[in-house]
């Protein structure tokens, strides 16, 4: 094949570069620098070292939140990926049914974070919501506010609600591109409904349940909107993930350092386990 | 091993069909014999995918019904028919080893595994894939996908039938001769019941005992490959079965004689009460060419190393005739027609004849 070198091709790039640098190279690089010194107002800063980096490793506060983070996307990760399996499995392949499915599908999906949180935070109100008050009504003592079991059911929940869909496209798209053949093969070689789902449906799925276990962890790991808006991290500190405690360090306490010193390591760790599960997940369809 | 019975059977893939041309199988009613070695020959889009997928259970016909051994099987499942088919784009199961895709009918049937252990072992040798059974079978060839594919309706030796569905298409020409030796010979050793779908004649005469010939949705003729060439029951058998196909004219009718156009054909016998439109076939083995009969333009020798087939033009149509390696081929060249080789058709379909006169 004959390539053509043109350098000034190069300029093509610079729109999209100069994006990327604004929005997310810069505003990385001013964390970085607040996180290796340290302030007393006035604009005054000092050399600090891996201070804060230690100080934030070495606190309660910062792994707790992170156990919660650890523990919150496991528990959604086990759900919604055999539940996302499981209902697009059983959706419609043509008919009506499709367009139906599909628009239902979607419709958590294109609702504004903050305002899922919002439904859901009166959802569950005991006083006026309709599953807070139909649960107490019928004899469960469930209230999100005081009860931290209840706060994590709500924010689990919620998240299900709002995020299996994705795993349902994901995976319904993956099925579709089945052709009929393979489905007319397994029933004359006499396979079972679990055999077709492990030799030839799970196989067709492994690209997109990559994506969407990636997708899902990483949203998960990073979550905010929601049960900030519903529990605001509370009660106690229950459902504060890192990203609130984040939140809470900068804005609320106003302590830059140790913020910026935790965005990094956050955004370390979202970066480590997004390349371990890739690895993982490719070697494994690399093996088979 | 079963006989099939298929008993008027019609099949249309849209809901409500009218029209004839609604139906992808207009009507097919045959016998399969049991341990037969049938042949289903014709063009692509003729049905014959669609015939295979009802005999299977794959596909529920819009009316008639199959019987196995006289049983109506019409309602029951795929599985419960117990078939084997071999369909025309290969599946594998790409996550499971070349051994695994060709134990998978055993072990989901219960097979003990000493016994699938045996036959897969049996069949890796045929289709010659040995050294690859522990492999997995993503990322073979295409032809090793299709052997695999051929494979796996194969291992169980206690099904009804087995159904090809152009079952070597990507498969080169010498290995393709070795599995169809291979074929006929696991069908003599265990009696199947087989039908072989094919668009290629030699295929189809080189396998079968019999031969089922459809075109557009309809079977034209079941026969033995000689019956097929000496008698094609319909001028589109003609055309299709042999190389160059039959050449068919139209023609009229007199007594035990017919005339194309200026000429007079002597009939080995009157046609019993040929009405519609007339034509006269007769392949061009039959066509004997020399100075005797009635004068054709020469167009074209085409010489295909066992003969020659000499393309001529007679009262202003194609003919064309055989002619032997060193047969001559005279400067004013005439035609004449064995009697024994020429059939009459009414309507595309062939009428006998009557006594002759
Ligand atoms: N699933 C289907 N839905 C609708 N129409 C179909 C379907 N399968 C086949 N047909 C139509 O039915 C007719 C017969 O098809 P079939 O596949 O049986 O032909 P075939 O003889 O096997 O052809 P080929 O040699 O190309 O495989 C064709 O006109 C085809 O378009
Ligand atoms: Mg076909």
């Amino acid at each position: 094949m004959n390539k053509t070198w043109n350098n000034r091709a190069w300029f093509m790039v610079l729109p999209v570069l100069l994006l990327v640098a604004f929005s997310a190279v810069i505003p990385l690089m001013t964390v970085v620098n607040y996180s290796v010194q340290d302030t007393f107002g006035n604009n005054q800063f000092f050399w600090a070292g891996a201070e804060w980096f230690e100080e934030m490793l070495t606190s309660d506060r910062f792994w707790l939140a992170m156990g919660r983070n650890l523990i919150f996307s496991f528990i959604i990760l086990v759900i919604e990926i055999p539940l996302g399996i499981f209902i697009a499995l059983n959706m419609p392949r043509k008919g009506w049914g499709v367009p139906v499915c599909l628009v239902l599908m979607a419709l958590p999906l294109l609702i504004p974070w903050n305002v899922v949180g919002t439904i859901w935070q009166v959802f569950g109100r005991v006083d006026i919501g309709l599953l807070g008050y139909v649960a107490n009504a019928l004899g469960f003592d469930y209230n999100y506010v005081n009860d931290p079991f209840d706060a994590w059911v709500t924010v689990i929940v919620m998240d299900v609600w709002h995020w299996t869909s994705l795993v349902v496209l994901l995976c319904y798209a993956g099925l579709v591109s089945i052709p009929d053949a393979y489905y007319q093969a397994a029933k004359i070689d006499g396979a079972s409904r679990w055999a077709v789902f492990r030799y030839i449906q799970l196989p067709k799925m492994n690209r997109v349940l990559l994506i969407a276990v990636l997708l899902r962890f990483m949203d998960s790991f990073m979550i905010y909107t929601e049960p900030f808006v519903v529990t605001g991290g509370g009660p106690g500190n229950s459902t504060t993930f890192l990203s609130i405690d984040l939140v809470k360090m900068a804005i609320g306490q106003f302590d830059l350092g140790p913020a910026a010193a935790m965005s990094i390591i956050y955004f370390l760790i979202i970066l480590l386990m997004s390349w371990i599960f890739y690895t993982v997940m490719t070697n494994y369809d690399a093996e088979k | 091993m079963a006989r099939i019975d298929i008993d008027h059977i019609r099949h249309a893939y849209g809901p409500n069909p009218k029209a004839p041309k609604d139906y992808a199988l207009k009507e097919v009613h045959h016998t399969f014999e049991d341990g037969g070695a049938y042949a289903l020959l014709g063009p692509s889009g003729c049905g014959k995918t669609t015939l295979l997928n009802i005999m299977s259970g794959l596909v529920e016909p819009s009316e008639g019904r199959i019987l196995f051994d006289g049983r109506d099987v019409t309602r029951l499942s795929t599985q419960e028919r117990n078939i084997a088919q071999v369909f025309q784009f290969p599946v594998i199961y790409d996550t499971m080893t070349v051994y695994d895709n060709l134990a998978f009918p055993l072990r989901n049937r219960g097979v003990p595994e000493a016994e699938v252990d045996r036959k897969v072992r049996e069949i890796i040798a045929m289709i010659d894939l040995e050294k690859w059974s522990r492999r997995k079978a993503r990322g073979l060839t295409a032809d090793q996908k299709q052997k695999i594919s051929l494979g796996r309706g194969l291992v169980r030796s206690d099904v009804n039938a087995i159904l090809f569905d152009e079952p070597l298409t990507v498969i080169d020409p010498h290995m393709k001769w070795q599995l169809r030796s291979q074929l006929k010979q696991l069908h003599r050793r265990f009696g199947y019941t087989m039908i072989y779908v094919t668009h290629d004649q030699t295929e189809a005469l080189s396998f079968a005992d019999k031969v089922v010939v459809m075109f557009e949705g309809e079977t034209v003729q079941i026969g033995t490959p000689a019956e097929l060439f000496e008698r094609p029951r319909h001028t589109f058998v003609g055309y299709f079965i042999g190389s160059p196909g039959m050449n068919v004219m139209p023609a009229a009718i007199d007594g035990t004689s017919a005339r194309v156009g200026s000429q007079v054909i002597a009939l080995p016998g009157r046609p019993a009460a040929p009405s519609g439109s007339i034509e006269l076939g007769i392949r061009p083995e039959f066509v004997r060419l020399g100075r005797e009969g009635m004068p054709v333009t020469i167009e074209k020798i085409e010489d295909v190393g066992r003969h020659r087939i000499v393309r001529t033009r007679l009262e202003g149509r194609d003919l064309a005739a055989i002619v032997p390696e060193d047969g001559d081929i005279p400067a004013d060249p005439r035609v004449a027609f064995d009697p024994a080789g020429i059939n009459i058709y009414a309507d595309s379909w062939r009428v006998d004849y009557g006594s002759a006169a």
